[in-house]
């Protein structure tokens, strides 16, 4: 499977990647109409984190060995056996937000208006992440996770 | 029973702890025999959503942890509304209510937690429930649907069941009452200040709140059927219907004479094996490592619940696992007031330090001991929540940074660097394409 990875070195905190995914998330698919005027508002998945010259953009890493699917309290998280991803059903989806506490980047997204919650599946419909195809510094790259991937998790054997 | 006959995994228990346990067991064997049995007679359900049940009655099919094929898929044989009486460590066997005795080779008592229910005049009228599993919301939901007027309810105890039912029987328009002994509702998992923002919500939504007192008794008129509850002070509150949501204690009967070591909880150590040869138990049954107390503590929450299991599950199937340890964890959403804590939430002595802020009608807070978290609570805004709480899983000295954590534009990039490039996995594989933008971003969709 592929990721978004982040070279902060060259993020300059410009927000484009959440501007892009929100766009992406929106019904009318029209920028002023997604940001003014669409309710339930269209939410971002990843957010832009910055503290003085660090800035990046953080989302969904699709742990291998996820925290959040083990949290779930109704089974809405699971991995997509298809592509690996992290995947949410929004159906069995409460928003209860156990999620948002297990996550150790925090991306967990809260859909407060549909008490769901949302999270990024890398644009599946796209051919590149809207976030990285945006970017305008190539700061988000979209490559191969090699198989020795790093685990974010718990259970060390 | 030859060994080769006997159930090479038997889990009692088919909630998040057995099901965790079934899941790991199969990413090691794929063919030793699992079965799982439970006195409940449904298909792993997620407990948590009882409380939709009672608000919205829906087939247990929506309630449903795992997709229909589970089971199936995963070659795990149910026994499902049968009950065990007994556990036999030395002869490695378990009897069931109906008889039967079961062999196996590796056991998890994975038997959850029962609601306590106090000695009390009138505990035993009818329209007294308990508010713990599927069928205590279908009895609710029963009585409801043969009462006509407007039912009154009593809710003794003010903890998250205590809330849970009080929100699905105000969504059934009953009136509520909640009597909380303590002085603020949710005070095990909430501070004073957060309780503030449920309470408020809570008799926002209708509820009547006592707090500081507790019931005498339950009260009957008619034969059989409850009138009011009587509290300490003497005070009479009339109703229909009591529940009784008081709190939880493991379900230990199954092994009260099998002397396997038992504190308040099932004891285990960190591979979650009890003091029983090939005998593991977990979740709400059992007493684990808890990472904020160092020692092990009944923590009944469905995510350790899964965790321990899973744990559990790995060492039943032969690969040596720790369980990292779990601690009090909730994230609450009553009435959309949004509110996480794990830990302690208010700090027992002054040993501790806490760091508080508030802003906006979001309120955070953190509890330091010895330059390690023990505590945290996020009200109004929990989306960050988590950056916190592995923090403290994974036991990081915050000494340096730890103002930050409760800063109004905490994020990762707030912690120091060494620990946002571990957790964000920043550095793109060496040796591997990568791409960014194929192409001209396209042009700006502005308006019409």
């Amino acid at each position: 499977m592929k990721k978004v990875y982040v070279k902060q070195d060259v993020c300059i905190g410009c927000g484009l990647c959440e501007v892009y995914c929100r766009l992406k998330h929106s019904r009318s698919k029209d920028l002023i109409k997604a940001y003014k005027k669409e309710t339930p508002r269209p939410l971002s998945r990843l957010r832009v984190d910055e503290s003085g010259i660090v800035s990046f953009s953080v989302r969904c890493q699709h742990c291998d060995d996820a925290p959040c699917i083990r949290a779930c309290l109704t089974g809405a998280l699971s991995r997509d056996p298809s592509t690996s991803l992290v995947v949410v059903d929004e159906e069995r989806c409460i928003g209860c937000g156990t999620c948002a506490l297990a996550c150790p980047l925090g991306v967990p997204k809260l859909d407060t208006s549909q008490k769901k919650m949302v999270k990024c599946d890398l644009c599946q419909d796209e051919e590149l992440p809207v976030c990285v195809a945006n970017c305008p510094n190539e700061a988000l790259v979209y490559a191969d996770v090699p198989d020795e991937i790093l685990k974010i998790g718990q259970v060390t054997t | 029973m030859a060994a080769t006959r006997k159930i090479k995994y038997l889990i009692i228990g088919n909630s998040a702890g057995g099901i965790g346990a079934a899941e790991a067991i199969r990413e090691v064997d794929k063919t030793g025999t699992i079965t799982i049995v439970s006195d409940e007679p449904y298909p792993a359900y997620s407990r948590p959503l009882i409380s939709e049940y009672l608000a919205l009655p829906c087939p247990v099919e929506k309630m449903a942890y795992r997709q229909p094929d589970f089971y199936e898929k995963n070659n795990i044989k149910t026994l499902l509304g049968e009950g065990v009486v007994q556990v036999n460590p030395d002869k490695h066997t378990v009897k069931l209510e109906n008889g039967t005795t079961l062999g196996w080779q590796k056991l998890l008592l994975a038997t959850g937690g029962t609601p306590i229910f106090p000695e009390m005049e009138g505990n035993r009228l009818k329209g007294v429930f308990t508010f713990n599993k599927l069928d205590d919301a279908k009895a609710i939901d029963g009585f409801l649907n043969q009462h006509r007027g407007r039912v009154r309810a009593v809710v003794i105890g003010g903890g998250l069941i205590g809330a849970s039912v009080t929100e699905a029987l105000l969504k059934r328009n009953v009136e509520v009452t909640i009597v909380e002994m303590k002085d603020w509702v949710l005070n095990t998992i909430l501070d004073e200040e957060a309780s503030v923002f449920e309470a408020q919500a809570l008799v926002h939504a209708g509820t009547n709140i006592i707090t500081g007192h507790t019931p005498e008794k339950i009260n009957s008129y008619l034969p059989g059927e409850v009138s009011g509850v009587t509290l300490d002070d003497g005070r009479v509150l009339p109703c229909e219907m009591v529940v009784i949501a008081i709190g939880v204690r493991p379900r230990l009967e199954v092994v009260s004479k099998s002397g396997i070591k038992i504190n308040r909880g099932i004891v285990v150590d960190r591979r979650m094996a009890t003091s029983a040869p090939d005998i593991y138990a977990c979740g709400d049954a059992a007493e684990a490592h808890d990472f904020v107390y160092g020692e092990n503590r009944l923590t009944p929450v469905w995510p350790n619940a899964y965790e321990g299991g899973r744990a559990a599950g790995l060492n039943m199937a032969g690969k040596p696992t720790e369980y990292q340890g779990g601690t009090a964890m909730n994230a609450l959403k009553y009435f959309g007031v949004y509110i996480a804590s794990a830990g302690l939430v208010t700090p027992p002595n002054d040993s501790y330090q806490t760091l508080i802020n508030r802003y906006d009608g979001i309120y955070r807070k953190v509890i330091i001991k010895k330059g390690k978290l023990a505590g945290m609570v996020f009200a109004g805004d929990i989306e960050k929540s988590g950056i916190v709480y592995n923090l403290m899983k994974d036991g990081v000295n915050v000494r340096k940074f730890k103002e930050v954590l409760v800063a109004d534009d905490f994020g990762l990039a707030s912690l120091p660097e060494s620990i946002w490039k571990d957790r964000l996995e920043s550095s793109p594989p060496e040796g591997v394409p990568v791409v960014t933008s194929i192409e001209e971003p396209e042009e700006l969709v502005i308006g019409d």
